[in-house]
């Protein structure tokens, strides 16, 4: 009886917050973009496979070895033109994608992870666990991370990553080989970055609902520590969690451009946007569209990101300041 | 608030150490160094090479002489530029990248402050959609993509200013505007967030009913608490223009700090990293201080203990 009631009080809450999206235009526009573009670069690069035979490695025949130029503009064979190497733009788009959207999805899960289980430990125990891990999250927040991290990533960065990173991208990525272990470099590096301000969200959540019955509820009824915060506390913060987490992703794909803008973030044989736009803005001036497709591309993607976020932060929790 | 001001600026010392000690031990635990690059040294000028260095000694005493000499200020010579200091060369590269990331902010506050406020004035008009939209539009576009983009518009297309480098007024425009335009975006949309809830509390209530004039409610009591989440992202914001000047150098071709560090790492020259890397956390800290202190003299409720 009790389960079935909160069954149906949670649905609702979730079917107005929903309602309520889909009332916000750009909001709407911004998640029909987003599934649009995940759809596109999860089947997309098959489509091409079988209508034209381009791959975002294959160089076509008609392009010679040592030919003068092998960058050709939009036509109808290659809707986005092609690369430096007669490579089709729009078979290596999607696939950069594929890589830019992973590295936003997974580092986010990372951040997500870290952050969530620490804010719930530090704002259930309250008292000087609290005050000790809020201490160290302070500490930091005032670390000029971006240094860090441009030093981490270059460091260890091709052939010089850390043993366990290598053993997790062979496990989980196949092949062992350096481009693939730089993106879980990536993915491990921007998550431990962007944990702090979702620990610290999450944290005056819980620090509101400990002392609310349910929880005193299921203390009652013998239900463990570790139950309570994640089986009861957890779900319960999953608005601002969610809020958060829709607008962390385009800020971690930003960083992740940037950093292979300078060339350390994601490396050949794999491409992204970032870096696909990097190579572009070489020959900016002769081959535009090497520079535009990409980054047209990631723009609209991190503008639908940003949208859904901010529909989703007036959809879920109203309360909370519009930034 | 002064013994908070006293505290804070004690704190600073530990926590750069802090950043020091990680950066030098990320450096340290890497395979490879500075030398493993060159060809292959004979042993005995590798050993005579190491003792300058003290790279002959084991990683305690390394690490210990590394920071008896960060808590000096010596950060000894370059690797790379022989015969320089760290020092000289960080102040050489310093005002290239301050004049950017500066100037950068200033016109990030003023067009920002100023769109941000006219928009809450007029929620809902035509302004306000076509100023957030191109806010958020802002925010979306990286800006190594828009620096090369002004660059093709302005500098080789209409050939109205100079594509790169160094020199004068005219070359600032570009470098300054790609790297203001998301902190633009960011402020313009602050602002008009906290204008729109503090123009709605209780004390801009009571000003009107004063009987005080409608310009002046908005100068003298609605800014003031509509300025305070602007403030408060100065914080991450500088720590945003350190990345994004070395964008901007690297695409406009300046020979500012945020390239030297850059290439100091990949380079593994081991005192110009840490001495940049402990430069700019001091230089972070200390702004963040100065940002936290305004919050009092902006928000009369904040006090500080």
């Amino acid at each position: 009886m009790a389960e079935e009631l909160r069954q149906i009080k949670g649905t609702s809450l979730w079917r107005d917050a929903w309602k309520r999206l889909l009332k916000n235009r750009l909001s709407v526009i911004g998640l029909i973009l987003l599934v649009f573009m995940i759809i596109a670069v999860t089947i997309g690069p098959f489509i091409i496979l079988k209508t034209t035979g381009f791959t975002a490695d294959y160089v076509p025949s008609q392009v010679e070895e040592g030919g003068l130029v092998n960058s050709f503009p939009p036509s109808f064979q290659h809707p986005m033109g092609t690369d430096e190497a007669g490579r089709d733009l729009l078979a290596r788009v999607l696939q950069g994608g594929r890589i830019s959207l992973l590295v936003g999805i997974i580092s986010t899960i990372v951040s997500l992870i870290v952050g969530v289980s620490y804010g719930a430990i530090a704002g259930y125990f309250g008292g000087r666990i609290d005050n000790i891990m809020m201490r160290i999250v302070d500490v930091f927040y005032a670390i000029p991370y971006i240094l860090i991290v441009i030093v981490l990533l270059s460091v260890f960065g091709g052939p010089n990553a850390p043993d366990f990173i290598t053993a997790l991208s062979e496990k989980i990525g196949g092949a062992g080989n350096q481009g693939m272990s730089q993106i879980f470099l990536l993915f491990f590096a921007l998550g431990l970055v962007s944990w702090l301000t979702m620990a610290r969200v999450v944290r005056g959540q819980v620090l509101s609902l400990k002392n609310e019955e349910f929880v005193l509820a299921a203390r009652a009824s013998g239900v463990s520590t570790f139950g309570i915060i994640f089986r009861h506390l957890v779900p319960n913060v999953l608005g601002p969690v969610i809020v958060y987490a829709t607008l962390t992703v385009p800020s971690v794909m930003l960083t992740e451009a940037f950093l292979s803008f300078l060339g350390l973030g994601v490396q050949a044989p794999y491409a992204s946007w970032g870096s696909l736009a990097a190579d572009g803005i070489k020959n900016i001036s002769i081959f535009p569209w090497q520079l535009i497709f990409p980054s047209v591309t990631m723009a609209l993607t991190l503008f639908s990101l940003n949208f859904l976020g901010d529909g989703l932060r007036d959809a879920l929790d109203p309360q909370t300041r519009k930034f | 608030m002064l013994g908070f001001i006293l505290k804070r600026l004690l704190i600073i010392i530990p926590m750069a150490l802090l950043v020091v000690s990680v950066t030098w031990a990320l450096i340290r635990i890497a395979p490879g160094s500075f030398y493993s690059n060159e060809k292959t040294l004979p042993p005995a000028i590798e050993a005579n090479i190491k003792r300058k260095y003290g790279l002959d000694k084991p990683w305690y005493q390394q690490y210990f002489l590394m920071i008896s000499n960060v808590v000096r200020g010596d950060f000894g010579d370059s690797l790379k530029y022989q015969g320089e200091s760290v020092n000289d060369i960080i102040k050489r590269h310093l005002p290239y990248s301050a004049t950017i990331g500066a100037l950068a902010y200033l016109v990030a506050l003023m067009v920002g402050l100023s769109a941000g406020i006219v928009a809450s004035i007029r929620q809902n008009s035509g302004f306000d959609y076509g100023s957030m939209a191109t806010a958020m539009l802002g925010l979306s576009v990286p800006n190594f993509v828009l620096g090369p983009i002004l660059v093709l518009v302005f500098a080789l297309g209409v050939y109205w200013l100079p594509p790169a480098r160094w020199g004068g007024m005219t070359n600032l425009i570009l470098p300054v505007l790609t790297l203001a335009a998301i902190y633009m975006a960011y402020i313009a949309r602050l602002t008009r967030a906290g204008m729109l809830e503090v123009m709605r509390s209780d004390y801009i209530r009571t000003a009107r009913a004063k009987g005080l004039s409608e310009t002046s409610v908005l100068l003298r009591h609605g800014i003031r608490g509509g300025l305070i989440p602007v403030v408060s992202y100065t914080g991450p914001a500088l720590a945003g223009l350190l990345a994004g000047t070395v964008v901007v150098e690297k695409v406009f071709a300046i020979p500012g700090l945020g390239n030297i560090f850059i290439q100091s790492v990949l380079n593994r020259d081991e005192p110009l990293t840490l001495g940049i890397v402990a430069f700019l956390s001091i230089l972070i800290m200390v702004f963040n201080l100065i940002v936290d202190i305004s919050y009092g003299i902006l928000d009369p409720r904040i006090r500080y203990d």
